[in-house]
């Protein structure tokens, strides 16, 4: 499960026709597994090409630790959005609501503890169970009454965002408690001697690289115990390296600056957690099955109308999560936030690899592609090109991801 | 009546792994109606598609005369242009446009891109008095029903000039009344001097409108008969359509003998179906069958049948409106309403399309089998992976499924290979009765032998296998028992020792007039 968070599918590499024959060179080996992956390894690739050329543009600025650390904050709440919108988009359907729910939601929690001085833990599960409720109604509507997604949440894009303006009354309201905004802007706490760097952050990392390296050899195992083909071993010690040298980089960025921002546990969290479901649990296998043939799905005993109406919740939930993070990073509700959320993560989400007619897509493919929207607009930002540029680039961008990827379908021949 | 006005000589179309029409030879006659006739999938309709430009010159073999001439159509405008016009059994009619705007669609009468309505709503209105439909040219096709929409596409053709129309099962959809009317149009337009063919297995029918009917069998045209000849009668049609032999392409079965006293695994009784949209027609009427454990049963008919709709209401209501009848499992009386409640009462069906309904063609052959039964390979909502692939593995040594890997999506085997996952699929969901529909469609002859053994083994183990088909041999080669149903009646039951083709087809091809 592990693998979900740093690398694209624990590949079923290259069994079958080449065979873990040691007379193939490594580079083909891995050609071979990368074909398999197109999507994602290309994408992944366009992620660090894109890193690599503002790295270099920005004279290294790019990857100082602190510039790390706010890529993550600055992007944090695009994620998680982007994260139920896959499901959302890989079960068929399109949310275009999250961006002012996640305003609505921002704009209660002030009501909730600037207004009426709730204690911020009891106003943060209320904030996500309003947050669950909306997204619940919405999946009502389109599973069991049958209204088209796209009109119901555009339905929801107008009501929660007027809504929004009633409760603030078209003021900003603030400011947060400082324990609620630690959790959107803060570190985790230091701890233990003074060693340069942030402990308690590199012993996350290392812990992280030592569950994923225990985590792949235990899966390896066990396909041969099954008697499965298995990627041959030169490829797997590369996937290794790659892997660990990956988290390695990422947690020593962050352990030089101030350490890991709690939001990216947060991330962190959700991001394994939705990829063991969506990978592993029999709810995420019914997902993809109503996205890729609902006739099928149904006939096959799918209760789909029930799990086309968790997905929303869970997307109304993720929505709430995401207001409360973007209200307590700029401390005030503003009437205005979230504004085109939901375009960036629909955005990041068909740049990871979800298609139109859905039942494709992973939650890390939603990630890589708000890395890449967020790289890209972190890196326009240090080069000094200007918002209007960005826009055109980023728009150029997301023609092109799925572009490639129509090209690329076509030329398999599937 | 002159000589033919078309020809079509040694047609031959293949698709990928299947020859659909290995040796078709049709001459018709000017100013006839022309009958052709054969079973499901023996290249009717892929013949008309040839004829009509659907499959482009090029793409098969033989030669096209038209009033003499050799035709290379690239498209249907092409075919159109020389006057032939097919109409489809699904209706091509736009339904939110008026009548009149679907007569003239791609065809408007029109000034630099501007519709002259004056022109167009006058020339409609003489169309449709030629046709007999009383509408107004503005009233919206939605509004009308299938038969007046049948007879706004007769039209439609007329409007463009048409020398030879191809009518493509064209009562298929339609109730007695409007079947009858549209025959009546059929033979007036004949009047006109009109050359017309049309495509049934309904013969009441082709005795009454057709002048000769040509009978396709396998992909091949086995025979023209004059329908007015004394020597042709319905036996002798149906000979022609089921004329095969039934050597060695089924495993060795020994035929189940039913324990007396036991109650069948599977009963279903009266039951009743509506049409989803034209809700006065029953499109399953009354029907009552059964089958014991062990035992194969098969259920014949045509187009139209009501086989397929059967079989998906009764599996969780998922076709039509429900109105009336009751399903029994050993005896005891279950609730089918929704698929998971069959499935959980050990019900499976295999559906006959399996690319809409049978399969998720993007995702993996490990991933389409455990649908039906992914608790089967999890813990606590959990599926684990590696037993999945095993068992997918299992399958497809064991079902011989060809393909490099499970992880291939089945989008990209082979016909006979996605049929081998759907009913891997159904098979692993551990059902006790099988409702299998067309399992062997579309297949080639080494992939349908396969499968027949499996279908053997199945009942060998017991369980009670309802097999859905329009190929009689195999239904020959393969049930204890067999049905027949036609225009959604029940009409015949036969033992394996009573059954023919010959008597089977004479059940399937009776129309509503014939009660059993």
């Amino acid at each position: 499960m592990s693998t979900d968070v740093t690398a694209p599918t624990p590949a079923p590499a290259p069994p079958g026709k080449s065979g873990p024959a040691s007379g193939d060179s490594l580079l083909q080996l891995m050609l071979g597994g990368m074909r398999r992956n197109m999507r994602q390894y290309g994408m992944l690739m366009a992620l660090g090409l894109i890193v690599v050329l503002f790295a270099v543009w920005s004279d290294g600025d790019l990857l100082l630790p602190r510039n790390v650390s706010n890529l993550v904050l600055q992007n944090s709440y695009i994620l998680i959005l982007a994260i139920g919108m896959m499901l959302v988009i890989i079960a068929g359907h399109i949310d275009l609501s999250v961006g002012s729910l996640t305003a609505f939601i921002g704009a209660m929690a002030a009501v909730l503890m600037v207004e009426h001085s709730l204690p911020w833990p009891l106003a943060v599960v209320l904030c996500l169970a309003i947050g669950a409720v909306a997204g619940a109604m919405q999946g009502f509507f389109i599973a069991y009454l049958g209204i088209p997604s796209f009109i119901v949440t555009l339905a929801g894009m107008l009501l929660f965002r007027g809504l929004t303006e009633i409760f603030l009354k078209g003021q900003t309201l603030g400011p947060f408690p400082k324990d609620l905004q630690k959790i959107a802007n803060g570190f985790l706490p230091e701890v233990g001697p003074d060693t340069n760097y942030h402990n308690l952050t590199l012993l996350l990392g290392f812990a992280l690289i030592a569950f994923v390296v225990l985590q792949e050899v235990r899966d390896r195992k066990r396909q041969q115990e099954f008697a499965l083909d298995v990627p041959p071993a030169k490829l797997f010690v590369l996937k290794l390296v790659a892997l660990v040298s990956a988290v390695l980089v990422v947690t020593l960025l962050l352990a030089s600056y101030k350490g890991a921002p709690v939001v990216l546990l947060i991330l962190g969290v959700l991001v394994v957690g939705f990829g063991y479901v969506m990978r592993n649990a029999i709810i995420g296998r019914h997902i993809y099955a109503i996205g890729g043939n609902l006739p099928a799905a149904k006939l096959s005993g799918v209760k789909d109308k029930k799990v086309t109406f968790l997905v929303f919740l869970n997307m109304g939930m993720l929505a709430a999560l995401a207001g409360l993070v973007f209200a307590a990073r700029f401390n005030a509700a503003s009437p205005k936030a979230g504004l085109n959320f939901e375009l960036e993560a629909i955005a990041a989400s068909f740049i990871g690899g979800a298609s139109m007619s859905g039942g494709v897509g992973t939650v890390l493919g939603a990630i890589i592609g708000g890395l890449v929207l967020g790289v890209l607009n972190n890196g326009m930002n240090l080069v000094g090109i200007g918002t209007d540029y960005q826009q055109v680039i980023k728009g150029l961008v997301l023609l092109a991801a799925v572009g490639f990827d129509v090209w690329n379908k076509r030329k398999v021949g599937s | 009546m002159a000589g033919p006005v078309l020809e079509m000589r040694s047609i031959v179309k293949t698709f990928p792994g299947v020859k659909a029409l290995s040796d078709v030879t049709l001459a018709v006659r000017r100013g006839e109606v022309h009958a052709i006739c054969g079973e499901n999938g023996a290249g009717k309709s892929t013949l008309m598609k040839v004829l009509s430009g659907v499959h482009p010159h090029g793409s098969y073999e033989g030669d096209i005369l038209f009033e003499g001439e050799t035709c290379r159509f690239k498209d249907i405008r092409a075919s159109e242009q020389h006057g032939i016009v097919i109409i489809h059994q699904e209706l091509a009619l736009v339904p939110y446009l008026s009548i009149a705007e679907n007569i003239f669609l791609g065809n408007e009468h029109a000034k630099r891109g501007l519709i002259n309505w004056n022109d167009t709503l006058r020339h409609a209105g003489e169309l449709l008095r030629r046709v007999g439909l009383d509408e107004h040219p503005e009233t919206r096709v939605a509004d009308i029903g299938v038969g007046k929409q049948q007879l706004v596409e007769i039209a439609k053709a007329l409007s463009k000039k048409v020398k030879l129309l191809i009518l493509d099962e064209p009562t298929a959809a339609l109730n007695d009344e409007d079947s009858g009317k549209l025959l009546d149009l059929i033979l007036s337009l004949k009047e006109q001097g009109m050359t017309s063919i049309i495509i049934s297995h309904k013969l009441n029918e082709i005795r009454r409108v057709a002048d000769s009917v040509t009978i396709i069998r396998d992909g091949r045209s086995i025979e023209t008969l004059d329908v007015k000849a004394a020597g042709t009668t319905e036996d002798r049609i149906i000979s022609g359509m089921v004329g095969r032999d039934l050597e060695n392409r089924f495993p060795e079965r020994t035929p189940h003998h039913p324990e007396e006293g036991t109650a069948p695994a599977l009963e279903i009784r009266n039951w009743t179906v509506h049409h989803p949209i034209d809700q006065q027609r029953k499109v399953v009427d009354d029907v009552s069958v059964e089958v014991r454990r062990g035992e194969i049963v098969g259920i014949a008919g045509l187009m139209g049948a009501g086989r397929t709709e059967l079989a998906m209401s009764v599996f969780g209501r998922s076709y039509g409106r429900y109105a009336g009848g009751t399903v029994l499992r050993d005896g005891t009386e279950i609730r089918t309403k929704t698929v998971p409640e069959a499935i959980r009462h050990g019900i499976a069906y295999a559906t006959e399309d399996r690319k809409y309904y049978g399969l998720n063609l993007i995702d993996t052959i490990n991933r389409n089998i455990s649908l039906t039964a992914l608790g089967k390979v999890a813990k606590r909502g959990v599926v684990d992976e590696h037993g999945e692939r095993q068992v997918a593995e299992d399958f497809r040594t064991s079902m011989n499924i060809k393909a490099p890997t499970v992880f291939e999506p089945v989008g990209k085997l082979s016909g006979g290979n996605q049929q081998k996952v759907v009913l891997s699929k159904w098979i692993f969901a551990g059902p006790e009765v099988l409702i299998l529909d067309e399992p062997t469609r579309g297949i080639d002859v080494g992939a349908k032998y396969e499968i027949y053994t499996v279908i053997d083994q199945l009942a060998a183990q017991g369980k009670a296998v309802v097999f859905i088909s329009s190929e009689l041999p195999e239904l020959l080669g393969m049930c204890d028992r067999i049905y027949t149903m036609a225009a959604g009646r029940l009409t015949g039951e036969f033992s394996r020792a009573e059954a023919s083709q010959e008597a089977l087809m004479r059940q399937m091809t009776k129309d509503k007039e014939v009660t059993p």
